[in-house]
């Protein structure tokens, strides 16, 4: 046979799908770098109370004070001072499509928002660099009580709620990335559902860097009342540039009693993007939180889906899918906290890597002594495409309680001669039977998604032929 | 139709095959036996075009083309087939989408969803395969036979020119041979598919009746001919078949 070289190429066309930018036209700017002029001149654009400016300046302090970690990635050349922290693309945020300007109109209806918005979802927020510049909800969930807003239109709204949960969860002094989230922080969701309300339809929120050298500090607030349900899903995707671009988000989400909350997030952002983010979720009791994260973006992502399980029965889960090209490390994971007895968990977690891109597994399961008959599952598998790439496998386990119940499965696979040449002997190509074996490894978790990203996402498993056809 | 001529085959620079001739025209059956390690899988897997095997001399012509230039893919839908002794289980892969994609680059055409599946049933009813089966994926924890019934299923849905059967019979039981021998001789009947059973035992030429009958020993073909000569196998043994 022709000894071809075929490999598969997530994202082989990004360029023009996602990689356009629009001129930048900014109403208003801060300078470059950080200091605390600029944290208060934020606090002081978006006129806030004095309470969260405080908040922003504590944990400018505790980022200042924080060493960069070096447990993960490669962080070193991240240049906080080349960053620009704070973008205010336009006046205010608009609820009418035809009010967005027009770049920033093109630029969503470019990436296929607002038209599946009509079709799928029951509320949308569109941001653009530092702020939300869209927000609809339909009007029958605006009549249940249902909240779905730009964080920072919901502060001025409902500035109780933020004092009893904002920085509860994820604490600025978290980590470094927590603290320079909430230094800076700007837009993000604010979501409430009421006790019992039911939201069959998903909330979706759009998150696009244009900026050059853009720092986007979006923060999610999310509280799901008693006995309620709703998911959530989050798009993310930015311009090509050389310079490097830093998003770093922090979402909490409180999942009351009863209730329970999905919240999904396809992650595309450009390879010169630090995707570093610390996403967590406390349940109560016989609450259930989902986390689907999807890595297929970022020159690095470090991510880690948390779920504290502080009521009894509460049952937390993460599906995470990575895929690691050329210059890129996802290290992603999750972590499980089971705090009180009879708490369930499950991580399944599937990365690809190919081109010499990296992926790495990173996961926590604390099982503390309070937490009588805890049950956990943990499957990590990777699926490495050629010899130039790598996955690594970081499980930590603490278990402080004898009745825990807890699995964990690892494997590590190539793709196999003797299933390509399965493959190929019913008349597909090599790349076409590439395609098939990592589109069938990733299928329990894109029959997760919702649809629209489901074929998003088994489009951009896109095929590219390399080296010569013999 | 195929044409084997002189072929000597190697794996890791070790003579498997060592000067194969075979010529199965349109609708012939021809049953080829031998004990273990006479170099019949090998001849079926560099057949089909396995990469590991390598062929250091002869010749193998297919409808009048030079199948030894054909990567696997191509001698799939030029009308070779090969139902492996050992298929590989394919995660993630749903069963009828699989053969959907594989019929409509085999005809040609395309064949949408609904369509592709009364089509697939109709062949699964001939095979006893449940329905279910469809939405399953591709060999994944299934049995022995279950595997043998989808490679059958696969050669149904494919309807090739030529079809190798690598002791498709092994692992068997008598009521699942007789459900494959249906399917391999209603092909054979129906769309003139020449097909070569590759065999160790003389049960499975019971219900598909072969026109010729090759014993292979060392790497060789030792003897040639019709049906009785599996008749004599079953009475002496390899053993009586020397080079």
């Amino acid at each position: 046979m022709t000894n071809q070289k075929q490999k598969i190429n997530i994202n082989a066309n990004y360029k023009t799908k996602y990689g356009f930018n629009v001129a930048e036209n900014y109403v208003y700017k801060t300078e470059k770098g950080l200091n605390e002029e600029v944290v208060k001149k934020i606090s002081e654009m978006k006129d806030e109370p004095k309470w969260m400016r405080d908040f922003r300046l504590r944990a400018y302090k505790i980022f200042k004070e924080k060493p960069m970690p070096t447990w993960g990635g490669d962080l070193s050349k991240i240049d906080f001072d080349n960053i620009f922290y704070y973008l205010k693309p336009t006046d205010n945020q608009k609820r009418d499509w035809e009010d967005v300007p027009i770049e920033m109109k093109e630029t969503f209806e470019k990436l296929g928002i607002p038209q599946a918005e009509r079709q799928h979802l029951a509320g949308v927020k569109a941001q653009f660099d530092s702020e939300v510049i869209y927000g609809s909800l339909l009007k029958e969930l605006e009549d249940e009580g249902i909240i779905f807003l730009g964080t920072d239109e919901a502060l001025k709204k409902y500035p109780e709620i933020f004092e009893e949960y904002f920085g509860k969860l994820v604490p600025p002094s978290d980590n470094k990335f927590s603290a320079l989230n909430s230094a800076v922080w700007s837009g993000g969701s604010f979501v409430y559902i009421p006790k019992g309300a039911h939201v069959k339809r998903p909330l979706q929120a759009y998150f696009r860097i244009n900026a050059q050298n853009m720092g986007q500090f979006e923060r999610t607030l999310i509280i799901a009342d008693e006995g309620s349900y709703a998911s959530y899903v989050e798009g993310c995707s930015a311009p090509i540039y050389s310079a490097d671009s830093l998003h770093s988000a922090v979402v909490e989400v409180f999942v009351k009693k009863g209730a329970r909350f999905k919240y999904t997030t396809i992650q595309n952002w450009s390879n010169d993007v630090y995707n570093l983010v610390t996403k967590r979720a406390k349940v109560e009791e016989d609450g259930v939180m989902e986390w689907v994260d999807g890595n297929l973006g970022s020159r690095l992502t470090q991510k880690y889906p948390s779920c504290y399980l502080v009521g009894e029965r509460a049952h937390g889960e993460v599906l995470s899918i990575a895929y690691g090209g050329k210059g890129q490390h996802q290290d992603a994971g999750g972590k499980i906290f089971h705090i009180s007895p009879n708490t369930t968990s499950s991580i399944i977690s599937k990365s690809v890597s190919a081109f010499g891109g990296r992926t790495s597994y990173r996961g926590l399961i604390y099982v503390s002594p309070s937490a009588k008959n805890a049950k956990s599952r943990v499957e990590c598998d990777a699926l490495i495409l050629d010899a130039e790439s790598r996955s690594d496998t970081f499980p930590t386990m603490k278990i402080d309680e004898s009745s825990a119940n807890i699995e964990h499965e690892a494997t590590v696979s190539k793709i196999g001669e003797e299933k390509l040449f399965y493959l190929m002997s019913r008349g597909l190509t090599e790349t076409e039977a590439m395609s098939l074996i990592v589109s069938g490894f990733i299928e329990p978790i894109v029959k997760e998604l919702p649809l629209e990203y489901a074929v998003e996402l088994n489009r951009l498993i896109e095929l590219e032929m390399e080296g010569s056809v013999g | 139709m195929l044409k084997i001529e002189d072929l000597h085959i190697n794996i890791e620079g070790k003579e498997i095959v060592k000067g194969i001739n075979l010529e199965i025209a349109s609708g012939e059956i021809h049953a080829l036996m031998g004990p273990n390690g006479s170099g019949k899988s090998t001849l079926a897997q560099a057949l089909m075009g396995h990469p590991t095997y390598e062929i250091t001399k002869g010749k193998v012509t297919f409808n009048g083309k030079n199948l030894l230039k054909m990567n696997p893919s191509e001698r799939s839908l030029a009308g070779l087939f090969l139902s492996f002794q050992y298929p590989s289980e394919v995660l993630g892969v749903n069963i009828a989408n699989f053969l959907r994609l594989v019929y409509n680059k085999r005809v040609k055409k395309t064949l949408y969803p609904a369509a592709f599946r009364k089509l697939l049933k109709e062949k699964m009813e001939i095979l006893d395969m449940k329905e279910e089966f469809m939405d399953r994926y591709l060999n994944e924890g299934f049995s022995g036979g279950e595997k043998k019934r989808m490679e059958i299923l696969q050669m149904l849905i494919l309807k090739p020119k030529i079809a190798i059967l690598d002791e498709t019979d092994s692992g068997l039981d008598i009521d699942a041979l007789k459900i494959v021998s249906k399917g391999v001789t209603l092909l054979n009947k129906t769309a003139k598919t020449g097909v070569l059973l590759i065999t160790h035992y003389t049960r499975l030429l019971n219900h598909i009746k072969p026109d010729k009958v090759h014993v292979m020993r060392n790497g060789k073909i030792v003897k040639s001919g019709g049906h009785e000569l599996a008749n004599e196998l079953e009475k002496k043994g390899y053993t009586a078949f020397e080079e």
